[in-house]
């Protein structure tokens, strides 16, 4: 018996068919993949993506030249510069972030106490030659100011978790 | 001067046939490889083109315009006069055969009496482009394309051949119009159920697709015969490889689909269906045919080379050669045999 099932099977190619059936069905079920240029996937707001320099509300850079993300970061892309302002307050006179260093942990930002470095939404920052990655602190304060609204939202959202 | 519009006119009427045979082809090959492409994303649950022009409808224009623009290199190792021949032979074997193709009644551009003869002849010569490809690359790569390509159109056209027989013994003629004609009643699909799938899968060998696309085998032989080619040689590869998957699949219907016979064409919907014209349910019989190419290659994975020739050579080939005897039995038997016309 098994021998006759065995052969009316291979005969009758179910096999075959019901593999058939199964790519014909798929053909009409949803499109998995994103139209990318034109649809964007969702992204978390704890995304880490490009770099930026934040300021307070006032306009005043929030960075005060701790150096805690320089000591923390991993890959060594950080480098930072300071000395006391004309006022008395201690601000950074160069902030350089060597972004093909970076390796986007995030340990910057878990660093930082007043939430000036951050890592923000902006994925899409391919540049043609290497020199461009090589941020300095004009790049990431003009980041800031850029994606500030996403910035603020994202560390808001995030803000019962820390 | 009569005798010199004698010979003229009919050169003109046959080089103007020719144009409007070819020319759908080759339009009809372009749009082959969007819908390829737009099929197998689907049956993947991808997009497929969809950026150039709407729908992505565009893309082949796109893909034609690319290949043209491409450095055509000749390798220092190759033969370059037949390196350069066998694309060329390879596309317009791919198109010769369709000067015996009935697209309707009396729409053929040559109703010889051995129709399936010389399309039988014409698929066969189509291996001489690869192999030659394949050697005058002078790569390991062409050279293992090439002989696997040799090998499995060969061998699968033993089966073929055995089953053009037993059409030839329903209709008892060559010509492929008289073929079509004697399907009338019922399509030969439908008796010779069997002959069909395996005609079919052995047109899927014959062409070189997957899941008999070991003279390609990309996975192990780079890109096969052609790994060597680029530019309008390439192209001419893919159009030949692909008018070829077209014409094997007008010959499928022609032989087992009723031509350009409408379905359905019994008593409550004969007058509906026939106000479509012939040639475009021959068309749209061929469109269904590379339905099923582009279906398979988009779910069956490829063979090993000694399990084609196994299925080639110890199952195709004893059961077509048993298929042959049953149905000239048959007909024996039940006095269906076609009548001879003296």
């Amino acid at each position: 018996m098994a021998f006759i099932d065995r052969t009316a099977r291979a005969l009758l190619l179910t096999e075959l068919v019901s593999g058939m059936a199964l790519t014909f069905r798929y053909m009409f079920k949803q499109k998995v993949t994103l139209n990318y240029p034109h649809e964007k996937g969702p992204i978390s707001s704890r995304f880490r993506g490009e770099h930026a320099l934040r300021r307070y509300p006032n306009g005043e850079e929030r960075c005060i030249a701790c150096k805690l993300c320089e000591a923390v970061c991993p890959a060594m892309a950080i480098t930072i510069e300071a000395e006391p302002r004309a006022d008395g307050s201690r601000r950074t006179t160069r902030y350089d972030i060597d972004m093909t260093k970076c390796i986007y942990c995030g340990l910057c930002q878990e660093a930082c106490p007043v939430d000036a470095i951050v890592e923000g939404p902006n994925f899409e920052y391919s540049t043609e030659t290497r020199e461009e990655l090589y941020y300095n602190k004009e790049k990431l304060l003009a980041n800031g100011d850029r994606w500030e609204a996403r910035l603020a939202a994202n560390l808001a959202a995030e803000a019962p978790y820390r | 001067m009569a005798s010199f519009w004698t010979f003229v006119w009919p050169l003109i009427v046959i080089v103007a046939g020719i144009v409007v045979i070819i020319i759908p082809v080759l339009i009809g090959v372009a749009y082959l490889t969007y819908a390829e492409r737009k099929v197998m994303s689907a049956m993947q649950r991808r997009q497929g083109p969809a950026l150039v022009g709407p729908l992505g409808l565009l893309q082949p224009v796109a893909d034609g315009l690319k290949l043209f623009g491409k450095e055509m290199v000749i390798p220092s190792g190759a033969n370059p006069g037949v390196f350069l021949f066998a694309p060329f032979l390879t596309f317009v074997l791919s198109l010769v055969a369709w000067a015996v193709m009935p697209f309707g009644a009396h729409l053929v551009l040559s109703n010889i009496n051995v129709g399936i003869l010389y399309l039988y002849a014409i698929s066969s010569l189509g291996v001489y482009g690869t192999i030659m490809a394949g050697w005058a690359s002078n790569s390991r790569y062409s050279f293992l394309g090439g002989l696997r390509s040799a090998a499995q159109m060969v061998s699968y056209e033993v089966s073929m051949g055995l089953i053009m027989v037993t059409v030839l013994l329903c209709t008892g003629s060559f010509n492929l119009s008289e073929i079509v004609l004697h399907q009338q009643t019922v399509w030969f699909a439908v008796p010779l159920f069997p002959m069909f799938v395996i005609f079919f899968i052995s047109i899927l060998a014959e062409t070189n697709r997957a899941p008999f696309d070991l003279p390609e085998g990309e996975a192990e032989l780079v890109g096969g015969f052609f790994t060597e080619y680029s530019c309008m040689n390439f192209a001419l590869f893919m159009l030949g490889e692909y008018s070829n998957m077209i014409l094997m699949s007008a010959i499928a219907v022609v032989l087992f689909l009723g031509g350009w016979l409408p379905p359905l064409n019994f008593e409550p919907f004969a007058p509906l269906v026939n106000l479509v014209p012939g040639p475009i349910w021959f068309a749209l019989k061929i469109a269904f045919v590379l339905f099923f190419f582009i279906w398979m290659r988009a779910t069956f994975p490829r063979y090993r080379y000694d399990q084609l020739m196994r299925l080639g050579w110890k199952i195709f080939l004893p059961f077509t050669l048993l298929w042959v005897v049953v149905t000239a039995s048959a007909l024996e038997i039940f006095g269906w045999l076609p009548k001879v016309v003296p």
